[in-house]
């Protein structure tokens, strides 16, 4: 089985939010809700870079480790995935989350978020395959059609790349190693607790 | 006229063109023969070691949405599967030992005179129910929150995924919604009890020999004593600070970020979890720890010896002519 990750190549992302726009699409994401979303740092300034950013699923995923009622899980091919029939919407994942990704359909007061939403890459949830169930509570399961996720798959500039860690860490380290720059797979120290070394 | 006319525009055409190459040729001149152009771009681990949180500029409306990286995530999830579990286990399994042992030691304070048969009135209805009001909104909220601490590893086991969801949820809005019976319960016993809470000299004494607890005698008392009014303020400030933050949390983005609200739980939690271990002490204490304590907060009264026993002064003080309720003395049932 795979370990399938998301990178973004910082140098090629043009900042088009095409990735964030197509989620949205493929997985009918609620209105309100981003599960991914293009951060400018630096932004009009020398060395300005963009780096599109979802839940990473992370090694050892701090959201499932948190979470009251143990609602997360992780797929065979290493996916974090979570039933919204078991969670409460306490927002727990959302204060352990490195990177922004829990949500909630409302951002409410007293603790009426509803169920949280994230990025399941592309994987759906504990339905079956591609059911009418599955597709309304969490979006699109491509991985179960042998396809992976869509924001990566339409990225224009190829700039976001998702499949095993290894073959896409071996994509990025031909592409640095071609152009003699990188500024880093961004996430991967955090969520994998390894980085690419170029 | 024509010829002069194309003249003069091929001369301004050539004079452009070389003011446009005279002005590029120093910029071309500066550019190195190879382009770095990651030279001056953000490095991550920069960011990370400078930075608490990676933050940007996004184009969606959730401005939430522009911090990139928030690792900090990573050690309020050690706080919570790790830290409050030890905080928490030992403060109230420990409490609960000590009480255990104490009870087999020492046993429950007896009215050392046997019961007089009098009753005096030690606490009036509406401070009953302020009492009550704000005990059992404890134990709904104590109990809902120790179910989102340890729940996960002691409950849900037998209760099944789906169960336990389902009762967790009802737990967190129970949770959500007594804790404004509960901020009014403390609000109100901070109002009627204050004054009788000073701490004084009194009260040193009566640390000073234990409270009577480890034999001896227990010094007079007033109406709260030494430990009593220890108990009084433990409520008071854990109830303030549980309930400054659990607002906080309640009311997500008012003022707060991620961070601030990580750190609100936090407190939240620690403290509440002492206050639970602190109030094993005073239930003990007010029911099978001191004999005849109860009755002050079921029927409101007290046998008079045990009012001479346990707060002399406050005896002394309810004999004088002309207090209010030393005509309340009345034979018991």
């Amino acid at each position: 089985m795979a370990r399938m990750k998301f990178l973004c190549d910082a140098d090629r992302c043009i900042e088009c939010n095409a990735c964030v726009t197509a989620c949205k699409n493929e997985n009918e994401v609620p209105w309100g809700i981003n599960r991914r979303r293009v951060v400018t740092l630096d932004d009009g300034k020398p060395g300005e870079r963009s780096i599109s950013m979802a839940c990473m699923h992370c090694t050892d995923a701090p959201c499932a480790a948190v979470c009251p009622v143990n609602c997360f899980y992780t797929t065979a091919d290493a996916v974090v995935l979570h039933s919204k029939d078991l969670c409460i919407g306490c927002g727990y994942c959302f204060y352990a989350c490195p990177f922004g990704a829990p949500q909630y359909p409302k951002v409410t007061n007293f603790g009426s978020r509803g169920k949280m939403d994230k990025c399941t890459y592309c994987a759906g949830g504990p339905e079956a395959d591609n059911t009418k169930e599955e597709y309304e509570k969490y979006g699109a399961n491509r991985l179960a059609e042998g396809k992976l996720p869509l924001c990566a798959e339409m990225c224009s500039t190829k700039s976001l790349l998702a499949g095993d860690g290894d073959v896409i860490a071996q994509i990025y380290k031909a592409r640095v190693a071609k152009r003699g720059y990188g500024s880093g797979a961004w996430g991967w120290q955090t969520a994998y607790r390894e980085s690419i070394a170029t | 006229m024509a010829k002069v006319l194309a003249h003069m525009r091929l001369t301004a055409g050539a004079l452009a063109l070389a003011f446009v190459v005279a002005t590029a040729l120093p910029v071309a001149a500066q550019q190195p023969s190879s382009v770095n152009p990651t030279a001056a771009a953000v490095k991550e681990q920069q960011l990370l070691q400078q930075l608490k949180v990676i933050q940007g500029r996004g184009s969606i409306p959730d401005v939430k949405s522009y911090v990139l990286e928030h690792p900090a995530g990573r050690e309020w999830r050690e706080y919570r599967t790790v830290t409050l579990k030890w905080i928490g286990g030992i403060a109230i399994l420990g409490i609960l030992a000590l009480l255990t042992l104490y009870y087999l030691t020492h046993g429950s304070m007896r009215i050392k005179a046997g019961r007089s048969g009098r009753k005096i009135l030690r606490f009036n209805v509406f401070e009953r129910f302020v009492h009550w009001l704000t005990g059992v909104t404890f134990v709904i909220l104590g109990l809902t929150g120790l179910n989102i601490t340890f729940g996960r590893s002691l409950i849900l086991p037998w209760m099944g995924a789906s169960t336990f969801s389902e009762w967790t949820e009802w737990g967190k809005f129970a949770h959500n919604y007594i804790s404004f019976a509960f901020t009014t319960g403390v609000v109100l016993m901070f109002l009627i009890w204050v004054a009788r809470n000073i701490p004084t000299g009194a009260d040193i004494e009566w640390f000073k020999s234990g409270g009577g607890m480890f034999g001896g005698e227990e010094p007079p008392a007033p109406k709260f004593n030494g430990g009593e009014k220890l108990i009084f303020w433990l409520a008071m400030l854990g109830g303030a600070a549980v309930a400054v933050t659990g607002y906080i949390l309640l009311f997500p983005f008012y003022g707060t970020d991620i961070s601030s609200m990580e750190l609100a739980q936090v407190v939240h939690s620690t403290v509440a979890l002492l206050y639970v271990a602190a109030m094993f002490v005073h239930i003990y204490m007010g029911t099978i720890g001191v004999e005849g304590a109860f009755e002050a907060m079921n029927d409101g009264t007290v046998d008079v010896n045990w009012a001479k026993e346990r707060h002399a002064l406050w005896y002394e003080e309810e004999m004088q002519p002309g207090a209010a309720q030393g005509q309340a003395m009345r034979p018991a049932e």
